[in-house]
């Protein structure tokens, strides 16, 4: 079958089917006991093991199979719910994503996950995973023995099936132990001479380490073997025996009551095959309760809206061009302007109108949840917290709150560090939150919101805060700032200082965050996104890491202004007010011309000096055009010639040519066809 | 020239700085364009003009007369804008005049002689002669990078 065709909507949904899996998986580690939460993460399984196997990704298929078999003995109320077998099925999980993104980035999608394969399968068996870092063990170690039977080998559905069925006829089933000598040289050799006697006197069902294991000799000097046989078990010890450098073979006949009685429990259970035979699972999900605890579940039945995916080139060229038509539509309102005939304004008016709405809905439909980008977290700070022996949960709020594509992709990596700072530097031990006498469990919330043109994301903990001595301290040694500056600074200042580069207020570098580049790192993409951030933060009480964001980035309000001739832009974002001021109210400092406004000193920014535009003869205004502009907590104002006023431009770069150009961020296209700088205000404070 | 049908051509572009004739390999040129509002880009190097809107793209431009530190004819009417693409570089070049395109057989170009030494030579990449006419083959890459 030709599968290419299929491949991105295979990915697409795979990934979807992994998140699906992923929350139900936190959300069952809250209500363990809600077999509903299983039955949504059985169905997701079971559709990717489908689907990955009619794509022919068979080691996706199968590490879903086996998360699949423990997931179902756990709606069977076979295994309860611990953290512990959370775990493993988390690393499947994480397995699979890892798998899923190489063959989106064109791999095979094979992995080696021997490991967690063979936890799920001793999970699937009743075993209890040891704590944690289940994933250190070694795979080839053989399965510990059960409590409830002196069997050394652990079976599955089928294989218990087939050596039940067997005894039934008359067969006997047994489990032979066969260790070799310590001086052994050719393992491989002895275990193929044992496997061709068994062979020949019955069918081996299943042996421990697995065959290909013990072909490559990954074993001490012990196996096992389950067999049925017709033979008796001295017969077959005996003839075991003649096997050179075999130095003990044990034969034990297979209790088969011991779990016949599990079969019986079960006994509308499908028989279940081992691997790839796909329509013998077909579970029995739709008779599951519809029973659902949380109202985010309820969001995401995809029952709710109609929907249909369109391929984001697709609506990154629908924006281009409806970017061309902004610049037409500015061109024609000046034209009209200047004809000023009445039925054509009136049209360019309409029009202007229908295309404003036109243009919500582009943006609007550019828009993606911040899930997107939220819904990894939880996983992460699962992990943070077993990672490191703390106790935290993350409260995400406004997840459906819409941000423009461009700036969600973006925005991923630095959440993913102001979390993990959150947790690893922000949240305290549990034993000192004790003494400090906070709930022993820190909170981390995780905010979206809109506000005006903006989105707001905000990170709240109620850690440790941020210590304003050891900052100030390491920002002098660091050579952040000097120790004179130290005293005027502000609580916030003070706090926004751990954004600087080179600094970390760790004492201890972990492998989480500390290395000290992280957080300017991620103050320099925010602000690249034309966002900012600012930083709260009480002592032992908590911090919170706010970040604003400008909705999209294509299309922006900027106020245009003149100076000479040049017509230059300035984003409407960073502009505060407009003023016009007298030459007498001009003051000097140091060399800096300011101004008082509203009672805070503003330094003045002469752009025509900035921008060394050419003036014919010297200009000497009692009055001066400012522009107050902001960037944090600073003011500065930008003097111009005059406003020409308020327009939403479209964004263009200056090309491959022209790069870094000081204090510019871009260009746009006016109304009159020719092209107007916008201002990058950050540059000019 | 009897082997005129077995020869290999080169389509150029030619163009007039001051006196001198220059070419560029159409393959490169992407239009040409009457002078049309130039935005001045502050605190750039003075042989970039600034930018101008081709058809909805913004396009910075070069004269080629101060790259070359040439001085420009006073005649301003028969100024154009060869729009020149090199990789995914887009950038409009100031001549005084595009005046042909021609075939040149590639027989007819001939390195660059060491001995004119003047501030261009870095940036031809070959002569080419026709009949009494000099053209000069501009090196592209030379000219777009800004380090020299």
């Amino acid at each position: 079958m030709e599968v290419n065709q299929y491949l991105e909507m295979f990915i697409d949904e795979s990934k979807e089917h992994l998140q699906a899996c992923s929350e139900h998986l936190l959300e069952l580690e809250k209500n363990p006991d809600d077999l509903a939460i299983v039955g949504e993460i059985f169905r997701s399984a079971h559709t990717l093991k489908g689907m990955s196997a009619t794509m022919g990704f068979e080691d996706l298929a199968d590490l879903t199979h086996k998360m699949e078999n423990v997931l179902d003995a756990i709606r069977n109320e076979k295994i309860h719910v611990t953290p512990d077998i959370l775990d493993v099925v988390f690393e499947s999980v994480d397995h699979l994503e890892e798998m899923v993104q190489d063959i989106a980035s064109g791999g095979d999608g094979k992995r080696d996950v021997q490991s967690t394969v063979e936890w799920l399968k001793r999970i699937e068996a009743g075993e209890t995973p040891p704590h944690h870092d289940a994933d250190t063990e070694k795979a080839t170690q053989a399965p510990e023995q059960t409590a409830t039977t002196n069997l050394k080998l652990v079976y599955d559905d089928f294989e218990k099936t087939v050596i039940s069925q067997s005894v039934e006829q008359g067969v006997k089933a047994y489990e032979i132990s066969v260790t070799l000598r310590d001086d052994c040289l050719l393992k491989a050799a002895r275990v193929f001479m044992v496997f061709e006697i068994l062979e020949k006197n019955g069918d081996v069902i299943k042996s421990s380490p697995t065959v290909e294991k013990l072909e490559e000799e990954q074993f001490d000097s012990l196996f096992s073997v389950a067999f049925i046989s017709k033979e008796s078990a001295s017969d077959l010890q005996q003839k075991l025996m003649k096997v050179s450098e075999v130095d003990v073979v044990e034969v034990t006949e297979i209790d088969v009551a011991a779990f016949k009685e599990v079969i019986e429990e079960k006994p509308a259970e499908p028989v279940k095959k081992p691997e790839n035979v796909e329509s013998a699972t077909v579970p029995a999900t739709p008779a599951q309760p519809e029973k659902k605890t949380s109202a985010a579940a309820k969001a995401s039945t995809p029952a709710a809206s109609k929907t249909i995916r369109v391929n984001i080139e697709r609506l990154d060229i629908l924006m281009n061009l409806f970017e061309e038509l902004v610049i037409d539509r500015g061109r024609l309102l000046s034209i009209a302007d200047e004809v000023g005939h009445g039925e054509l304004s009136e049209t360019v008016e309409r029009m202007s109108r229908t295309m404003g709405d036109l243009q919500n809905i582009i943006l609007t439909m550019r828009m993606v949840p911040v899930e997107t980008v939220f819904n990894r977290f939880p996983k992460m700070v699962r992990q943070i917290s077993r990672d490191t022996n703390k106790k935290i949960t993350l409260e995400v709020i406004g997840a459906e709150t819409e941000l423009d594509r461009t700036v969600i992709d973006e925005i991923g990596d630095p959440l993913v560090h102001l979390i993990r700072n959150s947790c690893d530097h922000g949240i305290e031990k549990p034993e000192v939150r004790r003494q400090k006498g906070k709930p022993e469990e820190g909170t981390v919330e995780l905010r979206a919101y809109h506000s005006g043109n903006y989105v707001f994301i905000e990170i709240e903990d109620d850690g440790a805060g941020i210590n304003r001595d050891k900052v100030l301290e390491k920002a002098i040694s660091k050579g952040v700032i000097t120790p004179e500056t130290a005293g005027s600074l502000t609580d916030k200042q003070i706090n926004e200082l751990i954004l600087a580069s080179g600094f970390s207020t760790a004492d201890v570098v972990s492998d989480l965050s500390g290395r000290g580049v992280g957080l300017d790192v991620v103050k320099t993409t925010i602000e690249s996104l034309g966002g900012n951030i600012s930083i709260e933060s009480t002592q032992d009480v908590g911090s919170t890491f706010s970040i604003q964001l400008p909705l999209t980035l294509s299309i922006i309000s900027v106020m245009l202004v003149e100076i000479e001739k040049e017509i230059y832009a300035i984003p409407l974002s960073s502009i505060i007010e407009t003023s016009i001021i007298r030459s007498a109210d001009i003051l000097n400092a140091h060399n800096q011309k300011v101004i008082d406004f509203r009672g805070k000193v503003v330094p003045l920014v002469f752009l025509e000096e900035v921008f060394e535009v050419p003036r014919n003869e010297a200009v000497d205004d009692e009055f001066h055009s400012v522009v107050i502009v902001r960037k944090g907590e600073k003011l500065a104002g930008l003097v111009v010639d005059s406003f020409i006023g308020q327009q939403e431009i479209v964004l263009k770069s200056l090309g491959d040519y022209l790069t870094n150009i000081f204090a510019i961020s871009g260009a746009t296209i006016l109304g009159n066809g020719k092209v107007a700088l916008i201002i990058d205000c950050n540059a000019l404070m | 020239m009897t082997n005129a049908v077995e020869q290999k051509f080169i389509k150029v572009i030619v163009f007039q700085l001051a006196d001198k004739e220059y070419a560029i390999p159409v393959t490169y040129v992407r239009g040409i364009e009457k002078l049309m509002h130039i935005t001045r880009v502050p605190k750039t190097v003075s042989y970039v003009k600034g930018v101008i809107n081709l058809r909805g793209v913004v396009t910075p431009i070069i004269d080629l007369r101060e790259r070359f530190g040439i001085k420009g004819s006073d005649n301003e009417d028969n100024v154009r804008i060869i729009i020149v693409q090199l990789n995914d570089m887009e950038v409009g070049f100031v001549v005084d005049s595009a005046n042909d395109v021609l075939d040149i057989p590639s027989s007819a170009i001939e390195p660059q002689p060491e001995v004119i030494g003047s501030l261009e030579e870095e940036f031809i990449s070959g002569v080419a002669k026709l009949d009494k006419r000099l053209l000069i083959l501009l090196h592209l890459d030379k000219v777009l990078n800004p380090n020299k």
